[in-house]
């Protein structure tokens, strides 16, 4: 994992190659360790080709959705005489997920360089990096780097001597988990509330000031500088022989109930068990690991079984009965009460619903409240079928999945551990959620 | 977004009857002014600018006020009411005066099944706030939970004003508040 700790020997180190090294933090480091080739190479080909490349090479979004990164970039209609734009988003805010941060800590100019590839290949002059308010010290990495390229005339007019523009700016948020929303995003770096927008339309037509857009991840436009140099073959070749929709590596933040937290890259394809015990050292002080959640907080809560037996790419993690998202994993030990843990869940969302939908301001309030509730004691027969009745009404009926997230780890949690929300609420045991401040 | 029954709210804080009333220093003249024409210049519109003129004002005067959002709106061709409309969306622009230290500990799931409950008992008692969102009687200290810092491998984090300390823990609670004296 390169930070804190040593990197385990099945690591398969290519975006977090130069964690914990201060060295590389410096355009010059970063270039005498290869750096920025990509880039002067990328400003000589046609744009088109670039996203040839990236369409070769099978990258998908690492933010959570694993949209092909590619045929993405392929919607932004070229020479349509508009200003378009590049927006990453580093609004890291998906509760297990601390990816981004490490790259933006210690390879700031390995995202400087995938920006402006990135807003090269569609035809944009402008990239924004909306990083989260809260991430100081990556914001302080990045703006110094963002000055240090542009001094260097690496990013700027005339882009490394290539005669194009290509420039890269610093945008910091201040505080609200649903800005990682893409749409969220661009309204709160137009300066409004950030609220979600319906679509159609996508930002590929109108997005950041009603100009075309298109938003990637931090962790998905920092492999593209490694794709363009080493070849899309390259890439393709890191997956499971037989899933070629998973290629490429993937950064794992592990957390949570497990010996040695920390970020993880391996392979597309990884045995998720073998993972959890013999790369992240499984549960500490001898417990059993009771539930995983892989992807980031709003994917599907699975059982340590069937955790054991999935295999760590996209498809591997639907065929376990959850999603890869954004690979932000909470590993959850037998200690642990399941509802409590699921009440502390909702109300994340109650706290971050951005309250724009009917079904999701209530819903992610009545949630939290009947889950506190029978957490306390004071559960009725009734509460199990209220939530996922609640549950239901608040999947795929809002103007962004903030609702669905929310509904995802009550149904799965339900689903597998009813017995612990039956004994709360036959025994009248008490698993409170500690009060807070109203 | 602070609404609903169990709504934490970053900026939930209790409201004392200290400090609202502050002196009117502008805040968007010289190096500060000449900062603000440089970031206009990197946006289509001055609208865009308001969440870096929001931290400006902050970091200028330690909370946005509602005098402040005037400043802000007439700096950029808005009205006080928008822009008091986006300043209450985000949890991080301090709506009322706050401890001279800001103590802000992650709670989410993560962190709240390695004992981060722990941690905010321990800064509650050793900084006499005694409760969340309330200053200290010395003024020195405001605690409060935070929705996910993103530092989920290093629990429990937690930020005191713009510093990210990590792995933070009931033991070493006294240490961190000596170094915020």
């Amino acid at each position: 994992m390169g930070y804190p700790h040593k990197p385990h020997p099945r690591e398969t180190q290519v975006l977090s190659t130069h964690f914990g090294t201060a060295d590389a933090r410096t355009a010059e480091g970063w270039k005498q360790r290869g750096g920025y080739k990509a880039l002067q190479n990328a400003l000589g080909m046609d744009p088109l080709a670039i996203q040839q490349v990236v369409k070769d090479s099978g990258l998908r979004g690492r933010g959570g959705a694993g949209f092909p990164t590619g045929l993405k970039w392929s919607f932004m209609k070229q020479g349509d005489g508009k200003p378009h734009y590049l927006c990453c988003n580093a609004d890291e805010s998906e509760p297990g997920t601390f990816k981004d941060r490490e790259i933006m800590r210690w390879t700031p100019h390995a995202l400087i360089e995938g920006c402006a590839i990135g807003a090269y290949a569609i035809g944009a002059e402008t990239a924004y990096i909306y990083i989260r308010g809260e991430f100081t010290e990556p914001l302080d990495v990045m703006e110094r780097a963002v000055a240090e390229a542009r001094a260097a005339g690496i990013i700027g007019k005339n882009a490394m001597g290539s005669g194009k523009t290509v420039d890269v700016w610093v945008h910091k948020g201040a505080g609200a988990y649903i800005c990682g929303e893409e749409t969220a995003l661009m309204n709160s770096l137009e300066g409004k509330r950030g609220n979600p927008r319906i679509k159609p339309p996508f930002p590929a037509v109108a997005g950041l000031f009603g100009m075309p857009t298109t938003i990637n991840n931090v962790e998905t436009l920092t492999a593209v500088p490694h794709i363009l140099n080493n070849g899309a073959d390259w890439y393709k070749k890191m997956s499971r022989p037989d899933n070629p929709k998973s290629t490429g590596t993937k950064l794992w933040s592990v957390c949570g109930n497990i010996t040695r937290p920390g970020n993880y890259e391996v392979e597309m394809g990884f045995p998720f068990g073998e993972f959890l015990q013999d790369l992240c050292g499984g549960a500490p002080n001898g417990r059993k690991i009771k539930a995983v959640i892989p992807g980031g907080s709003s994917v599907p809560i699975i059982t340590w079984e069937e955790a054991e037996s999935a295999v760590m790419d996209y498809e591997g993690m639907v065929a376990a009965g959850t999603m890869l998202g954004s690979a932000g994993c909470i590993v959850i030990d037998e200690a642990q009460s399941m509802p409590r843990q699921i009440a502390r869940l909702a109300r994340f969302y109650a706290h971050e619903s951005c309250a724009q939908c009917t079904q999701c301001r209530e819903g992610t309030a009545w949630t939290t409240k009947i889950l506190e509730r029978i957490c306390a004691g004071d559960g009725t027969a009734e509460d199990l079928d209220t939530l996922l009745s609640i549950a239901d009404n608040m999947t795929g009926k809002t103007i962004c999945v903030l609702s669905d997230s929310c509904a995802t780890p009550v149904v799965s949690g339900l689903q597998r551990w009813r017995h612990e929300f039956e004994a709360l609420i036959t025994r009248k045991t008490v698993h409170a959620v500690p009060a807070v401040v109203a | 977004m602070s609404h609903g029954p169990s709504a934490t709210g970053g900026a939930a804080l209790k409201t004392g009857g200290h400090g609202h009333h502050e002196k009117h220093v502008p805040v968007f003249v010289g190096e500060t002014e000449k900062r603000l024409q440089e970031l206009l210049t990197r946006y289509p519109t001055k609208q865009a600018a308001l969440l870096p003129a929001l931290w400006m004002l902050q970091e200028a005067r330690g909370w946005v006020s509602e005098e402040g959002m005037a400043e802000v709106a007439t700096v950029l061709g808005l009205t006080p009411a928008y822009v008091k409309g986006v300043v209450t969306f985000y949890t991080m622009y301090h709506q009322h005066p706050v401890g001279k230290h800001f103590i802000q500990v992650c709670t989410t799931s993560p962190c709240h099944v390695c004992g981060a409950e722990d941690v905010v008992k321990a800064f509650l008692e050793q900084t006499g706030c005694g409760e969340l969102g309330v200053t200290s009687a010395d003024g020195k200290y405001t605690v409060i939970e935070v929705e996910c810092l993103g530092a989920c491998g290093f629990a429990t984090p937690v930020m005191v004003n713009s510093d990210f300390l990590e792995s933070i823990t009931p033991a070493t609670v006294a240490d961190v508040l000596k170094r915020y004296g």
